[in-house]
C-alpha cells in the first residue's frame, strides 16, 4: 500500500513543476498549461484527503475545479488569440505596454 | 448450450492448471491470465475487423451492380488479409521535415483507443472481460482519444491537407460528442446505472429493448454515431474529392494500415454501443435463452455495421457549414428535448 | 500490485511534468500535459473516485486539451521563440520551484505520519460512484453546481468577443 505522504509529494511535485512553469517559460500557451498542472496537482491532494476521510463531497468540489479549468482555458486562449492577432507572437515579453 | 462462457472456464482451469503445476505463483498465474484474455480479444476483434473490410467492400460492391472481390479465396473471403500482408511489407515512408514522434505516435494512439473500448463490452452471456460500474463512460473517455490521435496525424504530416482533414475531424467530433453523450443519458436515466452488463441484464425481453423507450434517443445516437466514425454522409475529414485523404495522406504502409483498422474499429464500436444500450445486447428477441448470446450479439451488431455501410454508399456529402449547424442547432437541441421527455416519463410513470 | 502501478503512474506523471517545461516547442507541451492527465486518471481510479477519472479524461484529455491543440496549431508560431533567453528568471524560477517543493516536503514530513496510507480507511462500496456524486451535486450542493453554470454561459460569451475581435479589424 502507497503511504498518504507519497501521493502529497507527488502533488507537491507537480505544484512546483507548474510554478517553474509559470515563471520561466516565455509562451503564453505554455504558461496556461503550467497552471493547468498546479490545479491538478490541487485535485490530487482533493481526492487523496477524500479517500483519506471517506468524504465524497470533496469530490464535489474537483468537479468544480474541472468547470473552472474549463472556463480559465477558454478565455485564457481567446485572450492569447487576441494578442497573437495584434502582436503576431504569444511571447509574454512583448506584453509591455503597460510598463513605465 | 452453445454458450462460451462455460468452455473458456474449463480451457483456463485446465491452462491454470497447468502453469500451476509447472511452479509458478498464484499472481503470476493471474497476470498471465490478464495477457492470455487480451490477446485473445485481439485476435477476435481483428478477425471482426478483417472480415469487414471484405464486407465493405462486398456491400458496396453489390450496391452499384458490381462483384467486388472475386479472386483471392471464396468470393474474395481472404482479400483483405493479402492486403494486409501487403501493406506490412511495403516500404514506410516518412516524408521529410515532419515531427516525427507526433507522426509516429498517432496511428498508435488512435488504434489503442480503438480497441481499449472491448473491456467492458459484453459479447455474450458472462462474456465480459471487466463489467466496470463506470462502463458507458469509460467508453466515451476512451473516444476522446481518437480526437487526440486524428489531431496528431494532421500536425504530423507537414501537409496542408493532412492538417485540414485533422482539423475538420477534431471539429466534428467534439462537436457531435456533445449530442452523442446527451442521447446516451436518456438509457442510463432508465437504467439507473453505467455498467454495460447491468443495462443488457435489464432488456430481457423483446419489448424491454430500451429503443422502444428511447426512440428518439437512438435516433440520434445513430446520427451522432454515423458522424464520430468519419462515415458518409460526415466524411469530411478524408473527403478525398476534396482533401487527398485528409489526415492519412502522408501515412503509408503498417501505419496506414492501423488508422484503416482504427477507422473500421470505431464502426464496429458504435454498433456495438447502439446494439448493447438500445437493441439488448447479447439478448436475442424471443428470451434470454434462444439460441447461443454471442451469436445474437454479433448478428445484431453486423446488421448495425451494414446499416452504417448502406449509409456510406447512399448518401452524398454534407457541407462543412452544414456539419456544425446541424450538431449544434438540430441535435443538441432534441438531445436536450429528449433528457426532459425522459425525465417527464420517469416522473409520471414510475 | 497496486504500488507498481502507483509508481508507474507517478513516475511518468513527473517525468511528462517535467517534459512540459523544458520542452520548446508548445504542442510538445500539449501533448506531455495529455500523459500527465492521464497519469494521474490512474491514480484517481487507484483512490476510488472512478467519476472523477473518467471526468478528467473527458473534460480534461479530451476537451480541454483539443482546444489548446486548436489554438497551438492555428497560431502557427515561430519555431525557437523559446531559445537564447535563459536568464535571471529562468534561475529564479528553478529556486522558487525548489523552495516550494522543500517547503511542502517538510511540512509533510512533520505533520503526516508516514505509516498512514489513504485505502486504509473503510469506505461505502459506492463511494465516488456516479449515482452518490450526482445526489450529492443536485441536493448538497446545488448552488455552487448552478453558478458553474453561469460561469460557463459569462465564458462562451467572453471567449466569443476575445477571440472573435471587433468587427472592423475582421473585414
Amino acid at each position: 500500500m502507497i503511504p498518504l505522504s507519497h501521493y502529497l509529494l507527488l502533488s507537491a511535485i507537480i505544484f512546483g513543476l507548474g510554478v517553474v512553469g509559470v515563471i520561466i517559460s516565455r509562451n503564453l500557451i505554455k504558461l496556461l498549461m503550467s497552471v493547468e498542472l498546479m490545479l491538478n496537482a490541487a485535485n490530487l491532494v482533493f481526492i487523496t484527503f477524500a479517500r483519506w476521510y471517506g468524504d465524497p463531497g470533496v469530490h464535489i468540489f474537483v468537479f468544480i475545479v474541472f468547470v473552472v479549468a474549463a472556463a480559465e482555458a477558454a478565455v485564457g486562449l481567446s485572450l492569447v488569440i487576441a494578442v497573437f492577432r495584434r502582436k503576431e507572437s504569444v511571447d509574454v515579453d512583448i506584453l509591455r505596454l503597460l510598463k513605465g | 448450450m452453445f454458450e462460451l462462457r462455460g468452455l473458456i472456464d474449463t480451457i483456463w482451469g485446465w491452462i491454470a492448471g497447468l502453469l500451476a503445476d509447472i511452479g509458478l505463483s498464484a499472481g503470476l498465474v493471474q497476470l498471465i491470465g490478464y495477457a492470455i484474455i487480451a490477446a485473445v480479444l485481439f485476435g477476435v476483434i481483428a478477425l471482426v475487423v478483417l472480415f469487414l473490410v471484405w464486407w465493405e467492400r462486398k456491400v458496396s460492391a453489390k450496391m452499384q451492380d458490381r462483384l467486388g472481390p472475386m479472386r483471392v479465396g471464396w468470393h474474395g473471403i481472404i482479400q483483405t488479409i493479402a492486403d494486409a500482408m501487403k501493406l506490412l511489407q511495403k516500404e514506410d515512408i516518412t516524408p521529410k521535415n515532419i515531427d516525427f514522434p507526433i507522426h509516429f505516435w498517432a496511428p498508435v494512439i488512435t488504434f489503442v483507443a480503438a480497441f481499449m473500448v472491448y473491456v467492458t463490452v459484453p459479447f455474450g452471456k458472462g462474456l465480459i472481460v471487466a463489467d466496470l460500474n463506470v462502463g458507458v463512460l469509460y467508453i466515451i473517455a476512451i473516444t476522446t482519444f481518437t480526437v487526440i490521435g486524428l489531431l496528431m496525424a494532421g500536425w504530423g504530416s507537414n501537409n496542408k491537407y493532412a492538417l485540414l482533414g485533422g482539423f475538420r475531424s477534431a471539429a466534428q467530433v467534439v462537436s457531435y460528442e456533445v449530442p452523442l453523450t446527451l442521447s446516451l443519458l436518456g438509457v442510463i436515466m432508465i437504467s439507473q446505472t453505467l455498467s454495460l452488463g447491468t443495462i443488457v441484464g435489464q432488456q430481457d425481453g423483446f419489448f424491454k429493448w430500451y429503443v422502444w423507450r428511447q426512440p428518439l434517443g437512438f435516433v440520434i445516437f445513430w446520427i451522432a454515431a454515423t458522424a464520430e466514425c468519419n462515415r458518409t454522409p460526415f466524411d469530411l475529414p478524408e473527403a478525398d474529392s476534396e482533401l487527398v485523404a485528409g489526415f492519412v495522406t502522408e501515412y503509408s504502409g503498417m501505419k496506414f494500415a492501423m488508422f484503416f483498422l482504427a477507422e473500421f474499429l470505431n464502426m464496429f464500436t458504435a454498433s456495438v454501443v447502439a446494439v448493447t444500450l438500445f437493441f439488448g445486447g447479447w439478448m436475442s428477441p424471443f428470451g434470454p435463452d434462444f439460441g447461443p448470446s454471442w451469436l445474437w450479439f454479433f448478428a445484431k451488431t453486423f446488421f448495425f455495421v451494414f446499416v452504417l455501410m448502406w449509409f456510406r454508399w447512399t448518401y452524398p456529402r454534407l457541407r462543412v457549414d452544414q456539419l456544425m449547424g446541424f450538431a449544434w442547432k438540430v441535435l443538441l437541441p432534441l438531445a436536450f428535448l429528449n433528457i426532459l421527455l425522459t425525465g417527464l416519463g420517469i416522473y409520471i410513470f414510475d | 500490485m497496486d504500488a507498481i502501478v502507483f509508481w508507474i503512474a507517478a513516475g511518468v506523471a513527473v517525468a511528462a511534468a517535467v517534459n512540459l517545461i523544458i520542452q520548446a516547442r508548445p504542442i510538445n507541451s500539449v501533448l506531455s500535459l495529455v500523459v500527465v492527465l492521464f497519469a494521474l486518471a490512474v491514480i484517481y481510479l487507484q483512490l476510488s473516485a472512478e467519476f472523477i477519472a473518467a471526468l478528467q479524461i473527458i473534460i480534461y484529455a479530451g476537451a480541454i486539451m483539443v482546444l489548446f491543440l486548436f489554438v497551438v496549431m492555428l497560431l502557427n508560431l515561430k519555431q525557437g521563440d523559446e531559445e537564447g533567453r535563459r536568464g535571471v528568471l529562468h534561475s529564479f524560477g528553478l529556486l522558487l520551484g525548489g523552495a516550494i517543493l522543500l517547503e511542502i516536503s517538510i511540512v509533510i514530513r512533520l505533520f503526516v505520519p508516514s505509516a498512514i496510507h489513504p485505502g486504509a480507511q473503510a469506505i461505502t462500496s459506492n463511494f465516488g460512484s456516479v449515482g452518490q456524486i450526482g445526489r450529492l451535486l443536485f441536493d448538497d450542493y446545488l448552488l455552487p453546481f448552478e453558478l458553474t453554470s453561469i460561469l460557463l454561459l459569462i465564458t462562451v460569451a467572453g471567449a466569443l468577443v476575445l477571440a472573435a475581435g471587433r468587427r472592423e479589424e475582421r473585414e
